[in-house]
């Protein structure tokens, strides 16, 4: 008979592990707790748009023309205008840090202005500490004012102004170009990375200390059942994680969901394998829980959450931190979900990357067998 | 008590005598960038059936044994033998032949006992109706009948102890090795599970018991003293006692004078161990060695023999091996604590109290942990509080350091109210914890500097102090050592000269030889000694009996109730029955609780 894996003790080992799970909060707890916690958190607070920007307008004298621009600024939804009269008073703020930016109107462009509706120039002034928003900011108000001088040239009719080329825009797969629906599949997956690596460093490591895993290793027990036993119980839980992960995402955070389910359930399950490997293999290193964590939020979730290219883009990064981020699985994961979520089921980028979500639950769990000695050396 | 069940009839018997054989088995485990030798060339034969006690202190190498035997650890060096299969190579052979009990009896605590058991039965391969039959006999002879359903986590230390045992015993085991089954049970539960054990070595199963406690090994079979990773001594313990030749003499001495008596008959010649008893001193010295000065003769002429006793043999094993007198304070530290005295010259009436605590009560929730204690301690007094784990003594403990607050009563010490000043308090007292609480990466000058900073001594009294505390506890050597490199008796004295740098009235030590060799303890207690006769005030707790014979007055507490409090030689007194005639302190204890309690309770 089979002396590694015999079923009644995998049973044996896989009742346990449930009625665990069953008594004991702290799974639960990392499985549901942790996975609503952190999207909640990220999901809103790691929006990339900036909407409702207050943005000071500064206005020397006050027309009919003048009005209606600042009335333009006052309708735009990404940002909330603030009169100011004089430049000083603008600067002032700014520097009080109450807006992110102001426009100037001189008394001169005003003059001009009342005559015919030229291009003239205008002064503009971005808070540049946060550069990303800064020039979101300077878009938007740029934007606002290509706007208005459309508007304003069309409802009077007239032809002086230049038109120009006329730009449509289109944004596929995304067209609010809401970060939301893009984040948060990406997040699902650095969320998952935690999860699945936390539950099993967490739960092994909680077996030693106990010092029940010494009572498991002089028992008959093989390590490959012991490993299995870990792997399959925290699978399931794993997998209800990422389900609730999902749901979350669809009905809170209005994410659109293009792909099929059963294709996010097997890509899904491939990472989760990794994940729950690299959390037992943790465990090999780290016997006390606090260091589980530890090692699990630094090899985990941090590069997941910055080298998975759902905060910064690869493409973008050095040649070396590039070659970095191929072995982070999360960066597989993250481009599985966006396709999913935003795109459906496209083949072509689907199949390479499960095959490679693939490669590394293999390896991981090799590793790991590898590691898990029947013995209490290490 | 149900017989024992006997080991499975398919089991051939083993094939040679020893069951497990061991030859000159080395092993070593890192720390730091060093390498610490757990076991050093150890060779030992251990018998089949019967009980063999494994003696050590801590770090003894005793727990790394049994997990070699185990097939847990992999030796570096030598060969094991068990049950005639040789270690790494046979190890699925040998996993199905032996039980393993190791310490804090490795139960899973959010299972209840009966998932636990079944959990074991299957990973053992027990079919259902073995098992059925298995679990009915267990439950059975362990006395756990009545709780198959309540969780592993909610049964006392006595009873995960006896689960322990029965998840141990499930697969009929040939060698059943218990790693320190003793510690954190109480004298009675101890007792019930040596009967256990006893019954299942009549039955033909080996045993290998290890204990820190030579009153343990004693009754054993055979023992196997272990010290340092090495074998210091091994055979049936009458043996081991005969060819250390002591004789013993219980001598009567007057209470305020026994510790002076005592330091002055362990610094005579030919004396080998002088310790408290009591209202006596036990003698021993060389069965051959005549004893010649005259006021020794006299002492003897007024004593009478008692049976020697397995600490005998092994402290006149441990004192041939130190050079002479090396280790015992009689000829280092002994002059140093009483000259520089940490209290001398502010010493007080006798009769004040300097604890007092009244109608003492703390509840946590619906559990009352402490229920109604009043006790006083007298200045320059050794107070014992004595029980198992969870009968209250840490909380009252805390209480009295001001750590905690109590629900209801008073504790006063060194006249103040600790409900109200508890800094001030604390400025009096000086505490040593059970576990050695300083700073491992630091040397133990910079622990000293911290604490000195921390009870706001200033330099020119820290230097002062320094010099005080290196003299006294024989520090001069290890000054600069970092502290995780120091042997358990080094870092001792370390945390006591921590607790006393600033000059406490009040020393309390949270169970201070736990786990130390008997010079250490001898050596730690005669320290203890000198600082009372300058005045100091020690308040001890401990779960370890013979600890608490170095008491004055001792107060034994079980389960939040104080149920006696007398000098150790009154408690013994009163328990002295005609089959019992010279009942140890272990022996009143169980007789006291036993009194105080229903037979039906004690159980639960």
């Amino acid at each position: 008979m089979n002396r590694l894996l015999r079923p009644r003790r995998l049973f044996a080992l896989l009742r346990k592990e449930f009625v665990q799970i069953l008594r004991d909060p702290s799974a639960i707890l990392i499985a549901f707790v942790m996975p609503v916690a952190l999207l909640l958190l990220n999901g809103y607070g790691l929006s990339l748009d900036a909407k409702n920007v207050d943005f000071g307008v500064v206005i020397e004298a006050q027309t009919p023309r003048t009005m209606s621009l600042y009335r333009a600024f006052v309708d735009t939804p990404y940002l909330a205008a603030r009169p100011y009269y004089t430049d000083s008073a603008a600067e002032a703020a700014l520097l009080r840090r109450e807006i992110k930016g102001y426009i100037v109107v001189r008394a001169e462009t005003i003059r001009n202005l009342a005559n015919e509706l030229k291009p003239q120039p205008y002064l503009i002034v971005v808070d540049g500490v946060d550069a990303n928003t800064a020039r979101i900011v300077e878009g938007y108000a740029v934007g606002v004012l290509g706007g208005w001088y459309q508007r304003e040239a069309t409802s009077n009719s007239l032809s002086n102004l230049a038109p120009g080329v006329q730009l449509e825009h289109r944004y596929w797969f995304n067209p609010e170009l809401r970060s939301t629906s893009f984040i948060v599949p990406g997040l699902i997956a650095v969320v998952m990375t935690l999860v699945g690596a936390l539950l099993t460093a967490m739960i092994v490591a909680r077996e030693w200390e106990r010092g029940t895993m010494e009572t498991l290793m002089a028992s008959p027990a093989s390590i490959l059942e012991i490993m299995l036993s870990k792997l399959l119980s925290n699978f399931v839980l794993g997998m209800m994680a990422m389900a609730v992960s999902v749901i979350l995402g669809l009905l809170l955070f209005q994410v659109p969901f293009r792909g099929s389910f059963l294709v996010l359930a097997l890509v899904s399950a491939l990472f989760l394998i990794s994940a729950l490997a690299l959390g037992l293999f943790i465990s090999t290193i780290a016997r006390n829980q606090f260091v589980a964590a530890q090692l699990t939020f630094i090899t985990t979730y941090m590069p997941a959450l910055m080298l998975s290219g759902l905060l910064f883009d690869i493409a973008s990064m050095p040649h070396w931190v590039q070659d970095l981020t191929h072995i982070v699985a999360a960066r597989y994961f993250v481009a599985c979900l966006q396709t999913l979520f935003l795109a459906g089921d496209v083949g072509a980028i689907l199949l390479p990357n499960a095959l490679i979500l693939f490669c590394f639950a293999v390896v991981f769990s090799l590793i790991t067998l590898r590691r898990m000695t029947r013995n209490l050396e290490g | 008590m149900a017989s024992a069940p006997a080991p499975a009839p398919a089991d051939p018997p083993p094939q040679s005598a020893s069951a497990v054989r061991i030859r000159a088995l080395s092993k070593s485990f890192p720390r730091g960038r060093q390498r610490v030798t757990a076991l050093d060339q150890l060779s030992l034969d251990i018998a089949a059936g019967g009980i063999t006690g494994l003696v050590g202190p801590d770090g003894a190498g005793k727990t790394t044994l049994l997990r070699l035997i185990a097939g847990l650890l992999v030796a570096e060096s030598g060969s094991i033998t068990v049950l005639g299969h040789d270690v790494p190579q046979a190890i699925e052979e040998i996993r199905t032949g032996i039980g393993y009990m190791p310490q804090r009896f490795g139960l899973y605590e959010d299972l209840t006992v009966a998932e636990n058991l079944r959990l074991f039965g299957d990973l053992h391969g027990l079919d259902p109706a073995q098992f059925a039959k298995r679990q009915a006999e267990l439950m059975h002879f362990t006395g756990l009948a009545d709780f198959t359903a309540r969780l592993a986590g909610n049964l006392s230390g006595g009873m995960k102890q006896k689960l322990g045992l029965a998840c141990a015993l499930l697969p009929h085991p040939r060698l059943l090795l218990l790693d320190e089954p003793s510690v954190g049970v109480d004298p009675i539960s101890r007792r019930e599970l040596w009967q256990l054990v006893r019954d299942l070595a009549g039955a033909g199963t080996t045993v290998i018991w290890s204990t820190a406690y030579l009153d343990e090994a004693e009754k054993c079979d055979d023992v196997v003293v272990l010290q340092d990773g090495r074998l210091l001594a091994s055979g049936k313990p009458s043996r081991l006692i005969e060819e250390a030749a002591t004789k013993a003499f219980l001598v009567p001495v007057a209470p305020q004078q026994r510790r002076q008596r005592q330091r002055a008959l362990l610094a005579a010649p030919g004396i080998r161990d002088a310790t408290l008893l009591g209202s006596h001193l036990r003698l021993v010295f060389s069965d051959g060695q005549p004893v010649t000065a005259d006021n020794i003769v006299a002492e003897l002429a007024a004593g009478r023999p008692t049976p020697p006793r397995l600490e005998d043999a092994v402290v006149t094993l441990l004192r041939r091996q130190v050079p002479a007198d090396g280790r015992l304070l009689n000829t280092t530290g002994a002059g140093n604590i009483g000259a520089v005295a940490p209290t001398a010259g502010k010493k007080p009436a006798a009769s004040e109290a300097v604890i007092a605590v009244d109608h003492l009560t703390k509840r946590f929730g619906s559990f009352t942990a402490v229920d109604d204690v009043s006790f006083a301690v007298k200045r320059g007094e050794v107070f014992g509080l004595l029980g198992p784990n969870g009968a209250g003594k840490s909380t009252t403990f805390r209480i009295l350091c001001g750590l905690l607050p109590a629900s209801s009563g008073s504790a006063t010490v060194a006249g103040i109210d600790l409900g109200r000043a508890r800094a001030d308090a604390r400025q009096r007292i000086g505490y040593m914890a059970q576990r050695f609480s300083l700073y491992g990466d630091l040397t133990c000058r910079e622990n000293l500097r911290f604490m000195a900073g921390s009870y706001g001594l200033d330099r020119r009294r820290f230097v002062r102090r320094l010099d005080w505390a290196v003299a006294a506890f024989d520090l001069g050597e290890i000054l600069d050592a970092v502290c995780n490199t120091l042997s358990l008796g080094h870092k001792q004295r370390l945390s006591l000269a921590a607790a006393t740098l600033h000059e406490p009235d009040l020393l309390f030590l949270d169970e201070p030889t736990s786990g130390v060799d008997p010079l250490a303890r001898r050596d730690f207690w005669l320290r203890i000694g000198l600082f009372v006769e300058s005045g100091m005030t020690i308040l001890v707790t401990s779960h370890f009996m013979d600890e608490a014979e170095n008491c004055d007055r001792i107060a034994i507490v079980n389960r939040g109730k104080l149920l006696a409090l007398d000098t150790p030689g009154q408690l013994r007194a009163g328990c002295a029955t005609a089959a019992l005639p010279e009942p140890s302190l272990d022996d009143a204890f169980v007789a006291i609780v036993r009194r105080s309690e229903p037979p039906a309770e004690q159980r639960s």
